[in-house]
């Protein structure tokens, strides 16, 4: 039953994508191209939402299904590997015209090429695996 | 009832906060906003960790992560079979122009190019190198800057962390370099 909850938020989480625009390629062209508010404005909105929420519960106004304290893992402390990093995925993400989870939703609308994409994505982050030792972070 | 708001596409300020709402229902059943995770969890689960320590984990703590992928795939079927018109994407003009200018027919009008996309155009060797290379970009990229938009810049911005402040400022130097110097190029 627990697995149905996670069903149940990616179905949501795939409809908002999609009803948002937030899939489109042409979106993410328009935002990299400083054309359009609308994807500063989800992301933006996004991020202000979520900001309230978790200092309302630091607060400890709300608590996790079991109880505990609502919390983000903290990222490792670090410059290379995230700006190399990050530079490398919005290649891929201007590109491609979507991150990991639009990938799987657009699959979902129909578009079939995306297997390979996310085929490819699997096999980079396969690669990473295989060289991440040798790499600066 | 008039539905066609739901039909329509909706405004940022709706969807904003509802991509903040998956965060913090994810958030409350213990687990994190991150899809990029789900990547490392399949090369776990096909035998990565034969060849790398940083598959070994037990990807069977990671099964929920593969079922959102899974709801995720539902949800995008479910959207453009009940839940859209054919109002199309409502681009900038000086966008829908520039892309007609680099070979683009009727941008906006589906969700992706097929001149990217359309199965018909796998036989070119040049549009199959490109969804490859994007995707070994995303897949590598992701994994070296440890997550996504969905972790940094929706997880990490909303926690406030640095790290993802800086993944931020990366994807956006990449992301701005593709678009507006290595597209045109391309395409």
């Amino acid at each position: 039953m627990k697995a149905l909850r996670f069903l149940l938020v990616g179905i949501f989480f795939g409809i908002i994508l999609v009803k948002s625009e937030a899939v489109s390629w042409y979106r993410i062209y328009e935002m990299f191209r400083f054309q359009s508010f609308h994807m500063y404005g989800i992301i933006g909105t996004a991020i202000i939402t979520g900001i309230v929420f978790l200092q309302i519960s630091n607060k400890g106004y709300i608590k996790s299904i079991t109880g505990s304290k609502i919390h983000v893992p903290k990222k490792e402390h670090g410059l290379v590997r995230y700006i190399v990093g990050g530079i490398i995925f919005g290649f891929g993400w201007a590109l491609i015209g979507a991150c990991p989870g639009p990938m799987y939703i657009l699959l979902g609308t129909g578009v079939w090429s995306m297997i390979i994409v996310i085929a490819a994505a699997i096999v980079g982050t396969f690669i990473y695996g295989l060289v991440k030792n040798k790499l600066p972070h | 009832m008039d539905l066609q708001f739901i039909l329509n596409p909706w405004p940022w300020y709706v969807s904003g906060p509802l991509i903040a709402f998956v965060m913090a229902l994810l958030l409350y059943f213990g687990k994190t906003f991150g899809m990029s995770s789900n990547l490392s969890t399949m090369c776990s689960m096909a035998g990565a960790g034969k060849f790398s320590d940083f598959f070994n984990v037990n990807w069977k703590d990671k099964l929920w992560n593969l079922t959102v992928v899974l709801g995720s795939i539902i949800g995008g079927f479910i959207a453009v079979q009940f839940l859209s018109n054919d109002s199309g994407t409502n681009l900038n003009p000086t966008t829908i122009g520039e892309l007609e200018k680099m070979g683009f027919n009727n941008p906006g009008k589906s969700l992706v190019p097929n001149e990217l996309f359309g199965l018909e155009n796998l036989n070119s060797p040049s549009t199959l190198l490109l969804l490859v290379v994007g995707g070994l970009l995303v897949g590598f990229g992701t994994r070296y800057a440890a997550g996504c938009t969905s972790g940094h810049a929706i997880s990490g911005l909303s926690s406030l962390q640095k790290p993802s402040l800086i993944a931020v400022i990366g994807f956006f130097i990449g992301g701005l370099v593709m678009a507006n110097f290595l597209l045109p190029l391309i395409f």
